[in-house]
């Protein structure tokens, strides 16, 4: 079953491999896949390649870190205290709705190409569906479990750990996986227009020397870290969720 | 011809259990004195004055939007009455909460959770005493679930669901154990069976028992006094001195339902299906 999944995405590759070397597409437009790969080789070879990966997905983690925590953060707060939502959540959706990536210019102003800027604007685009997500699970929690922990005299943090997060969890993963996606896009734009490494960057050089090869490499890596982003994060979801009946498969017993 | 065999095999789970002398009479009477509640302009509950006993069995019935569920969740302290009080039998207020527990219409099953730990939810504060893992596998095992502790509670059909519930509320030992329709989403013959486990737990611990039903023939079958409630007060109030078990269906069982289907319809006459 894996393997179907491989079977379109290798026929692609392989048809575009032998239009490629029957001259179809020239190498200007689209190098053959095989020159793509020769390239990540060299790349690789001379260190450059692992280099900006390593500042590229350095750069996603800490965005990520830093903005994913914040929105949990608030998001628990709204959702679990009326007054923390009033005071915060009408502000906060009003910046929701400014485009992160239209502060690009204030941001480079703010911060020049240095490492702040890629982390805060990759921090701002997590930050809102990981703050709603959580949020709206924690508001949406069944209501009747809560009054049965209150029947059995539960404690206030004992209620949140069993029943209110375990509750939101589902939704809070929506959220993370969604932010995911805005991670690797609003790196790859910030690393477009303004940095002096990671793999933007380098499709940039690439670009002004004409190296298609190595643009399209960018391209393939991209996707690469953002498929890898998110098996992650179902699996953790898979690890998470066992209980509930989207992730049931065999598997009736609880750990 | 089903019910019959069912009826023998359930006969023989009926059995007094022997395996353990429990403290006797551990049931609390409650005496409520002119209990008051409403919800905006709508007065529920009227004026409600009872004594209920140690040990008691009571049923109470009524039609749809009586008040009858808002007195169940007064009496758990899950809401606050408007005017009048609950008075425990030699209880301290802080020990009420331990002493109570409820069994709701739905399960209300922590999806989350082992079926074994959703009932050592009802340990409450006892669950890291010694011997707490072992008594919430001993009452799975008297609602005879013990063979599915570990798995998750949703792939328990609704009846299963449902012993655990009642294992939950059973685990601490409550001194009251409060019913809101606890058997209203199953089928008959879980029903039937179910009424009878909630009985023989029942005559083994001797909890005090106060169960909200619209079945008039369940509330005969299973109470020591049915009581109902129309327009939020205490409309009847029929003591049941059948011998247990008592047969469903049986002369007396049927007459005395009839009779309390009777007032039920008194002033609607025929037709209306509340």
């Amino acid at each position: 079953m894996p393997l179907a999944q491989w079977a379109l995405p290798a026929g692609i590759i392989a048809v575009w491999e032998v239009l490629s070397l029957a001259g179809f597409i020239p190498a200007r437009v689209l190098p053959a896949p095989t020159d793509v790969l020769t390239a990540g080789w060299k790349l690789t070879l001379n260190g450059e390649l692992p280099r900006n990966v390593w500042v590229s997905f350095w750069r996603a983690i800490v965005g990520l870190a830093i903005g994913g925590g914040i929105g949990f953060a608030l998001g628990l707060a709204n959702g679990l205290s009326r007054r923390s939502d009033k005071i915060f959540d009408s502000t906060l959706q009003m910046i929701r709705n400014v485009p992160h990536l239209a502060l690009i210019p204030l941001v480079i102003l703010w911060f020049g190409i240095d490492e702040e800027a890629k982390i805060f604007l990759v921090a701002l685009g997590v930050f809102f569906p990981i703050y709603v997500n959580t949020q709206h699970g924690i508001r949406t929690v069944d209501y009747q479990l809560v009054e049965m922990a209150r029947t059995y005299g539960m404690s206030a943090p004992r209620l949140f750990w069993r029943v209110i997060l375990p509750g939101a969890l589902p939704s809070i993963f929506v959220g993370l996986r969604y932010a995911l996606g805005i991670m690797w896009l609003t790196l790859i734009v910030a690393e477009t227009i303004s940095a002096s490494s990671g793999i933007g960057y380098m499709a940039m050089q690439a670009r002004e020397f004409l190296l298609v090869d190595v643009v399209v490499l960018s391209i393939v890596i991209y996707a690469l870290l953002g498929k890898i982003a998110d098996s992650t994060a179902r699996l953790l979801e898979r690890r998470c969720l066992a209980w509930h009946p989207a992730f049931q498969t065999t598997g009736e017993l609880a750990p | 011809m089903t019910m019959q065999v069912l009826r023998r095999v359930e006969a023989v789970e009926l059995v007094p259990d022997t395996r353990e002398p429990h403290a006797p009479a551990s049931g609390l009477a409650v005496t409520i004195r002119r209990l008051h509640k409403s919800f905006g302009p709508r007065q529920v509950l009227r004026g409600i004055d009872l004594h209920i006993h140690a040990g008691e069995f009571v049923a109470v019935v009524g039609r749809s939007g009586c008040g009858k569920s808002t007195l169940l969740r007064l009496l758990v302290g899950l809401d606050q009455p408007d005017a009048g009080e609950f008075w425990f039998e030699s209880l301290a207020q802080s020990a009420r909460a331990a002493a109570i527990r409820v069994m709701f219409q739905e399960p209300r099953l922590l999806p989350w959770a082992s079926v074994l730990a959703n009932v050592e939810v009802g340990l409450s504060g006892e669950r890291s005493t010694h011997g707490a893992r072992e008594r919430a596998i001993g009452t799975l095992r008297e609602v005879g679930l013990e063979d599915r502790r570990d798995h998750w509670p949703q792939v328990l059909s609704g009846g299963q669901k449902q012993r655990v519930a009642l294992a939950r509320a059973l685990v601490s030992r409550p001194r009251i154990l409060a019913f809101d329709e606890p058997l209203g989403a199953l089928d008959a013959l879980t029903r039937i069976s179910m009424q009878r486990l909630i009985e023989r737990v029942w005559i083994d611990q001797r909890f005090t028992a106060v169960m909200v039903t619209h079945d008039v023939a369940e509330a005969v079958t299973l109470a020591d006094r049915v009581l109902m409630i129309e327009d939020g007060k205490i409309v009847l109030d029929q003591r049941i001195d059948l011998a247990r078990p008592r047969e469903r269906g049986s002369a007396e069982v049927a007459a005395l339902e009839g009779r309390i289907l009777g007032e039920l319809f008194r002033d609607t006459g025929v037709g209306e299906n509340a």
